[in-house]
């Protein structure tokens, strides 16, 4: 397995987030975590990427403990958090975004620039503009283009289509499916449990900091509890 | 009458441009780590003390630069290291109480390595004066006008051409997305110091055959690169270097027409003026795309 969780804990003072969380994310899968809000899947995904530390357990990655590490070496092993809310640095450009998405790995991002503007053809015309004046959707879209410049091991969404006109949320679950089928590993986080479990092969339901239900995306979406809870059926 | 206001007009105008700096070194601090560092003038001290006290030992004054560049470069990243980041979870207000103690530190470090005395530094090519329309211009003062003009070229290029300076930006926009992209944001705070330090000790070295060395001169030096970096809007570093250049006229105008005995004063009068009708400066918090 490229990620391993076991027993992973983390607290906000005296909230407890996350309660022994168990998990794992194998090479080229795309594996969803859903749940309702507040639940702790932002949590679990900072934890991850290490902004937020772990108050027990441990997180493997190729079979090395990284639970301790710092979250900028992270980065440098293949580990990157799309966040919610994109999160860009809004007054610098979008290619200034795009390339600070290159920072740890060094070389020459160019080539990787023209395959983010062939992944995301609006953000080449919208390049030289400030991050921050671009619509949610393209906000994304340079959100999840950043992360990608650092050619990630393991990509970590965390709520996408959160915000986004029912067309766009389309466009931004139709790139996700295209990074997959081009071997990139996902761990997704959504709201949106229906498309985020029909895209996925595994899923996992997080219910206040706790993993209640793990299974193939489609036996989930068939699941009776997974559909009265998230799916509105 | 117009020789007499070019010749204000120039020597506020020098003694403008260490303001600048020294403003541009508060704001690149700011930008970093949301603290004012109130240590800012003692960089300066330091490298108009280092100048001055190795050269009369005989130390080649290129030397005795790069000794008071690194020393204040030290200390800089020390008070980062063993305060700021120590103190990380403390409120700003704490953490700028802390940059008061470490300049208080810093003089008193000074006061025991250079005593009290006065310092003088050789200007660096004489002290015959080039006479401009009807002014006369200390040679010294083009040496504190060039090098100040290379180092605000040289941090603006850093800041806004460099990746490296590109993601300290970044970093002062949003500390989680730099985090997120692999930014060491306790490294940015570091590398911060380092280079306000470096600023600081620089134009502190070419000031000092104008302004003599005491342990002392950053108290003032570093008020008034504060009231730059205030005026021109805390955290933009285009505005600290004009902020700089207004506050060194508005004093040297203000000591020649009014009286030399209210100099300091302006300086305050402005961080009164900005602080109650402009609170974001003249040009904006952090507003653009430059430091
Ligand atoms: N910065 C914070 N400080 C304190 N509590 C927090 C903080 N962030 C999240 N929490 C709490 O942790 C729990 C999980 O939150 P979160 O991970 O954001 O959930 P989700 O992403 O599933 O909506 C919630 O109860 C939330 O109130
Ligand atoms: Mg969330």
């Amino acid at each position: 397995m490229l990620l391993e969780v076991r027993g992973l804990n983390s607290h906000y003072g005296r909230i407890h987030a996350l309660k022994s969380v168990d998990l794992s994310v194998g090479e080229g899968e795309l594996v969803a975590l859903v749940g309702a809000n507040g639940a702790g899947k932002t949590t679990l995904l900072r934890t991850l990427s290490g902004v937020q530390p772990a108050t027990g357990g441990t997180i493997r990655f190729e079979g090395v403990d990284i639970t301790g590490m710092p979250a900028h070496r992270r980065v440098a092993e293949g580990i990157l958090q799309v966040p919610e809310g994109r999160q860009l640095f809004g007054p610098q450009s979008v290619e200034d975004n795009l390339r600070l998405g290159a920072y740890r790995r060094g070389g020459d991002p160019d080539a990787d620039l023209e395959r983010m503007y062939a992944l995301f053809p609006v953000l080449k015309d919208k390049r030289r503009q400030p991050a921050g004046t671009l619509s949610g959707g393209q906000q994304q879209m340079v959100a999840i283009a950043r992360a990608l410049m650092a050619r990630p091991r393991l990509l970590l969404l965390d709520e996408p289509s959160m915000g986004l006109a029912p067309l766009l949320v389309g466009e931004i679950f139709n790139a996700v499916q295209s990074l997959k089928r081009r071997g990139t590993t996902i761990f997704l986080v959504e709201q949106n449990a229906y498309a985020a479990l029909a895209i996925a092969d595994r899923g996992y339901v997080l219910e206040t900091g706790e993993i209640t239900l793990h299974d193939a995306g489609s036996a989930l979406l068939a699941n009776e509890r997974v559909k009265q809870a998230y799916l509105g059926l | 009458m117009f020789a007499e206001f070019l010749q204000y007009l120039l020597s506020g105008i020098t003694i403008g441009a260490i303001y600048a700096l020294a403003g541009l070194g508060f704001s690149i601090i700011y930008n970093a780590s949301h603290v004012i560092n109130f240590a800012q003038g003692e960089f300066i001290m330091i490298g108009g003390m280092s100048a001055a006290t190795l050269t009369a030992a005989g130390v080649p004054l290129p030397l005795a630069m790069l000794f008071g560049l690194a020393a204040a470069m030290l200390g800089g990243v020390l008070i980062a290291k063993f305060t700021i980041e120590r103190a990380r979870n403390a409120s700003v207000v704490t953490l700028i109480i802390i940059t008061i103690g470490a300049s208080i530190f810093l003089r008193g470090l000074a006061e025991v390595v250079w005593g009290k005395e006065f310092h003088r530094l050789a200007a660096f090519s004489g002290d015959d004066p080039i006479a401009v329309m009807g002014a006369a211009v200390l040679p010294q003062s083009l040496w504190v006008l060039g090098v100040a003009l290379v180092l605000i070229a040289a941090t603006g290029f850093f800041f806004n051409r460099t990746l490296a300076g590109k993601a300290m930006l970044a970093t002062s926009h949003n500390r989680l997305a730099a985090q997120l992209v692999g930014i060491n944001v306790r490294g940015v705070v570091l590398v911060a110091f380092a280079l306000s330090a470096a600023l600081g000790a620089v134009g502190g070295a070419v000031v000092a055959p104008i302004t003599f060395s005491y342990t002392e001169m950053g108290i003032m030096l570093g008020l008034k690169g504060f009231t730059a970096a205030v005026l021109g809007g805390l955290g933009n570093g285009a505005g600290a270097v004009v902020g700089g250049l207004l506050v060194g006229i508005a004093e040297a105008l203000g000591a020649g027409y009014i009286s030399s005995a209210y100099k300091d004063a302006i300086a305050f009068v402005i961080i009164l003026l900005v602080l109650m009708f402009l609170p974001n400066g003249l040009f904006g918090k952090r507003g653009t795309e430059r430091v």
